[in-house]
């Protein structure tokens, strides 16, 4: 047996000895995490400025300050969230009671993405661990030193025995694809979760797939300059400000009204400097791009002669220092890649339609994201947009904030995934839903046996009907259907 | 071949985008519909349910035409109350903020159904795909020919064609229609062909809801009264036969005894299975029929190892010329013939005993999960036992199969037995994304959320996250120092 399928075999027996079902450890597990986050949290961020380049401030709000809120929510729910729900039942199965109780899934694998290194792997790991199940976690190899942050304070902290890191590339992850699970939860690109799935198939495991899409911001035209000013703020945030455009649910591009496109390039360049200052490089208040990999890859969207001739700030790239400037490009052409395929990065293309309602059409014609931004405050427009358009999640006059709110569901429709998590959601995402039906034996409904006639047909038609009172007249010889 | 299927599916896409299918108006005359084709067709579904397995008019109402009525109706009644937005509670920190979870259909939706309930499992998740506002392509199991038939023909006729279509054929029609890109697949069927499913599903990172299968047993604890014994082995009888003769994915698979009263529950087995399903094989009735040679063969082997035919201790009568195999119980066939390894799907009932009864549990866990366990008993440290060290689709203390009818109970499997789940508004659920909708105000700006970055921003992200209004409060107002003064910018 390897030394993977070894381990795999000591979380199973932990899973089945019970252990991880009792509330007790699901609560030490999670003050444990906690306790991780705060006493490790230099170790955090030493890594994430290491692997990405982000600001303190920004690894704090994008990651530490979401787990902490996110363990803080599961140690307040975790109570009601595991206790059982009464089903109703139809009189006709009196006296029977039925309860939905859930139940850990069992062995849980747990793959996360290199953009939000600890966030996208821990939150997970919260919502398995508040179910009750055993998990493995493989971080991204490229983020080699958060992986390696979590690989070796995880054992310190939590559960060994039950909640295990394996650190390693694709082929690594390829042998624990392998392994059967009862579930798998990835948080990665449309490519590699066709893998995932794939392999799922094999063992018929349930899965979670949080994918990305090329996620569009609608701006329409603002007339307060308070307004304007709070709209730049978001977007910019939404874009440049989270891990440089490197994220699932950032902006990728901008549609606007042509009558408006001029002030708004005009209000960008003019925000992007006082957020992130005269010289982004040197203030450290943008993340880097992750790899040579992922640096050439956005570069080369740039390299496209219609698309370098439709730059209109930034442009510039740093190799060494995997660097690549805030760029605006106004109408870039549709078909070139940087306008099919999902950025994840820091270049902003804005596109201009004849109206703001065009937008809708425009983003249909593309596979669902996993957000659709608007700023506007026009109802009828916010109306249109929720009824006609399809993503993961909507979000009016904000980015990316949808991903701290508990009671929201996050996940993907279409290609941006399927599935969801975060607060009750995570819970709800690894466990099983048991139905328990309790029935007596005190009544039996005479007409469920054969031998069959035309009595018992005419009784089952008004039984479905739950019409009671004629089960008991035709019962009684007092009623013919 | 392919060519004409995909043309059928742009079509049929056609006609979701043009948004038809979303609005009440249509979801209500669909369902409406629905209704209309069971009851003007009852007497046809009957005759094709009766050709395919054989099934009584009154076993296809009770499990077919009655099912999908009552779905049809729930939906009818609730799917308005379905499609409204739920509120959301936003976090404080968020105000002002208003959140909402909308539930919007997928798209077009492909639906596979498998033969033992051809009418119901085809119309209960086709119920669900409506009230959602998907459009649907339906595939009933070419293994009923007639019950396929009569969908292909029917659903045009009542239904709105460009919006719902019944695609009819075998493995070669299913791959093809499995090459297509679908907002969804909604499976029922076997482990092995779900994979396939899932596979195929996963070319596209189509989301699916397998209903499988599996080995259900049945736990059947020492009764003492006898009036409750009575109930109990006639609902094992039911459960065993009475559901499409043995084939259906909930039925009872194998009975859990112990040892010492074995004797008791084969004696009253014996007695009800004669009064419902006939004395011998030649005066069988009210059973459905082995839908055809390859599963009489497949059960007919099952028989055949000589183990196992020596554990027959009532039926193995078989008539190969009409396939068919008499309601037949086995005491302790051999763990490892196929008769106790592979989900049986036919009237064979094997009587495992046990020194005690908790051992079933350890028997249990000791294989896939299945759809539903069963247990028939009235102690209470019992029945915790198993609610908490197994894991099944369902769990069901004594009844069995019951679960199926009750709208409010979400109905399907885990592990091996299957994903995802339907039936009432679980159905509406299943054929939904439930989209999250936050509204944010421009009135009120929280600074600190974004660059540049200083130590007051980061102490009021951390009070922000620990939703601590009162710190935050404070800070602002420079009432309460920054603390965490030792973090590098």
């Amino acid at each position: 047996m390897s030394e993977c399928e070894k381990d795999l075999e000591v979380l199973r027996e932990t899973f089945k000895s019970g252990k991880t079902r009792e509330e007790s450890w699901r609560r030490s597990q999670l003050k444990n995490l906690l306790r991780l986050l705060e006493e490790k949290e230099d170790d955090i961020f030493k890594a994430l400025k290491q692997d990405l380049g982000k600001h303190q401030v920004e690894a704090y709000r994008d990651e530490i300050g979401t787990l902490v809120k996110s363990v803080n929510y599961a140690l307040d729910g975790l109570k009601q969230w595991m206790s059982s729900k009464k089903a109703k039942l139809p009189i006709a199965a009196f006296p029977s009671s039925a309860e939905l109780v859930p139940e850990p899934l069992g062995l849980v694998l747990i793959i996360s993405s290199w953009n939000f290194p600890f966030g996208v792997s821990l939150e997970p790991l919260i919502g398995a661990i508040a179910a009750g199940n055993v998990m493995v976690l493989k971080p991204s190899e490229l983020a080699p030193a958060c992986s390696s942050v979590l690989a070796k304070t995880i054992p310190t902290y939590l559960d060994s025995k039950a909640i295990k890191v394996i650190e390693g590339d694709y082929s690594v992850g390829q042998k624990l694809l392998q392994q059967k699970w009862d579930k798998i939860f990835f948080t990665g690109s449309t490519k590699v979760a066709q893998i995932v799935m794939a392999a799922a198939a094999k063992h018929l495991t349930p899965v979670t797939l949080e994918l990305g899409g090329k996620c569009p911001a609608i701006i329409d035209s603002l007339s307060s300059s308070w307004d304007k000013n709070i709209a730049m703020k978001r977007i910019l945030s939404g874009k440049f400000g989270t891990c440089a455009g490197q994220v699932c649910a950032g902006i990728d591009y901008i549609l606007v009204k042509k009558t408006f496109a001029n002030e708004l390039v005009q209000m960008i360049k003019f925000a992007i400097p006082k957020m992130f200052g005269e010289n982004p490089k040197e203030s450290h208040s943008m993340s880097r791009i992750v790899n040579k990999t992922h640096f050439l890859r956005i570069k080369n969207l740039l390299d496209e002669p219609m698309v370098k001739a439709s730059i209109i700030y930034g442009g510039s790239t740093d190799e060494d220092n995997l660097y690549i400037e805030p760029t605006l490009l106004l109408d870039p052409p549709v078909q070139a890649a940087i306008m099919t395929e999902e950025i994840f990065g820091p270049l902003l293309p804005i596109l201009t339609m004849d109206n703001i309602e065009d937008s809708i059409e425009f983003i249909n014609a593309k596979p669902k994201p996993l957000a659709i931004y608007a700023f506007t405050k026009d109802e009828e427009l916010r109306r249109k947009i929720i009824s006609r358009t399809s993503s993961g999640s909507v979000v009016f006059n904000d980015t990316i904030i949808q991903y701290a709110a508990d009671t929201l569901p996050f996940g993907g429709v279409g290609q941006s995934g399927f599935g969801r998590y975060h607060g009750k959601f995570s819970f709800d995402t690894f466990s099983h839903e048991k139905v328990v039906v309790r029935r007596s034996f005190l009544t039996d409904i005479w007409f469920r046996y054969p031998p069959w006639n035309d009595h018992k047909l005419q009784l089952f038609r008004v039984g479905f009907r739950y019409d009671y009172l004629s089960i008991v007249l035709i019962t009684l010889g007092l009623k013919k259907a | 071949m392919n060519g004409v299927h995909e043309d059928m599916l742009g079509e049929v896409r056609t006609t979701f985008r043009s948004g038809r299918t979303r609005g009440v108006a249509w979801r209500k005359a669909q369902l409406q519909a629905l209704l209309k084709l069971l009851t003007e067709k009852e007497d046809e579904i009957f005759e094709a349910l009766k050709q395919d397995v054989g099934k009584h008019p009154v076993e296809a109402y009770r499990d077919e035409v009655g099912v999908a009525r009552k779905s049809a109706t729930l939906a009818l009644r609730c799917f308005e109350k379905w499609m409204a937005p739920q509120k959301g509670r936003i976090p404080l920190v968020f105000f002002p903020a208003r959140g909402a979870v909308v539930s919007e259909p997928l798209g077009v939706v492909l639906i596979f159904a498998s033969w033992n309930f051809p009418i119901s499992l085809a119309l209960d998740p086709m119920i669900g795909a409506i009230s959602a506002g998907n459009a649907v392509v339906l595939k009933p199991s070419e293994l009923a020919p007639k019950c396929s038939s009569f969908l292909a023909n029917t659903i045009p006729l009542y239904m709105d064609p460009e919006a719902i279509r019944v695609v009819e054929g075998g493995k070669v029609v299913a791959e093809q229609l499995l090459q297509l890109k679908w907002d969804k697949i909604f499976f029922t069927g076997s482990p092995q062909v779900g994979r396939i499913i899932m596979s195929a599903a996963a070319k596209h990172l189509t989301p699916v809801t397998l209903e499988l299968g599996g080995k259900c047993p049945a736990i059947f604890d020492t009764l003492s009264n006898s009036s409750d014994l009575q109930v109990a082995v006639k609902r094992i009888a039911g459960g065993k036969w009475g559901t499409c003769n043995g084939q259906a994915c909930i039925g009872i698979d194998y009975v859990l005894v112990e040892r010492q009263f074995a004797s008791v529950l084969i004696e009253l087995l014996k007695k009800f299975t004669k009064k419902f399903y006939g004395e011998n094989l030649k005066t069988l009735e009210n059973l459905s029929r082995i839908v055809n040679k390859h599963h009489f063969d497949r059960v007919h082997n099952l028989l055949k190892d000589p183990k196992v035919a020596a554990s027959v201790v009532y039926g193995g009568s078989v008539d190969e010329e009409n396939m068919v195999i008499e309601p037949t119980i086995l005491l302790n066939p051999p763990l490892d013939t196929d008769i106790m390894t592979e989900e049986i799907f036919g009237p064979l009932l094997p009587i495992i005993t046990l020194n005690n009864i908790e051992e079933s549990i350890q028997f249990i866990n000791s294989r896939e999960k299945p759809l539903a366990i069963y247990a028939f008993t009235k102690n209470d440290s019992l029945k915790e036992k198993i609610l908490q060290e197994t894991s099944s689709g369902s769990l069901t203390f004594n009844d069995a199969v019951i679960q199926f009818i009750c709208d409010t109970l979400p109905f399907g499997g885990v592990g091996q037995s299957g994903l995802g789940r339907y039936h009432g508004k679980f159905s509406f659920d299943t054929f939904s994304h439930e989209k999250a909708v936050l509204h944010r105000s421009f009135l009120i700006e929280l600074e600190p959320r974004y660059p540049p970055w200083n130590n007051f921003k980061m102490e009021f992200v951390r009070l922000a996250y620990n939703y601590d209004y009162i710190g935050l409060v404070l800070l602002l107002l420079g009432l309460r120092g920054i603390f965490r003064t030792n973090r590098r910018q």
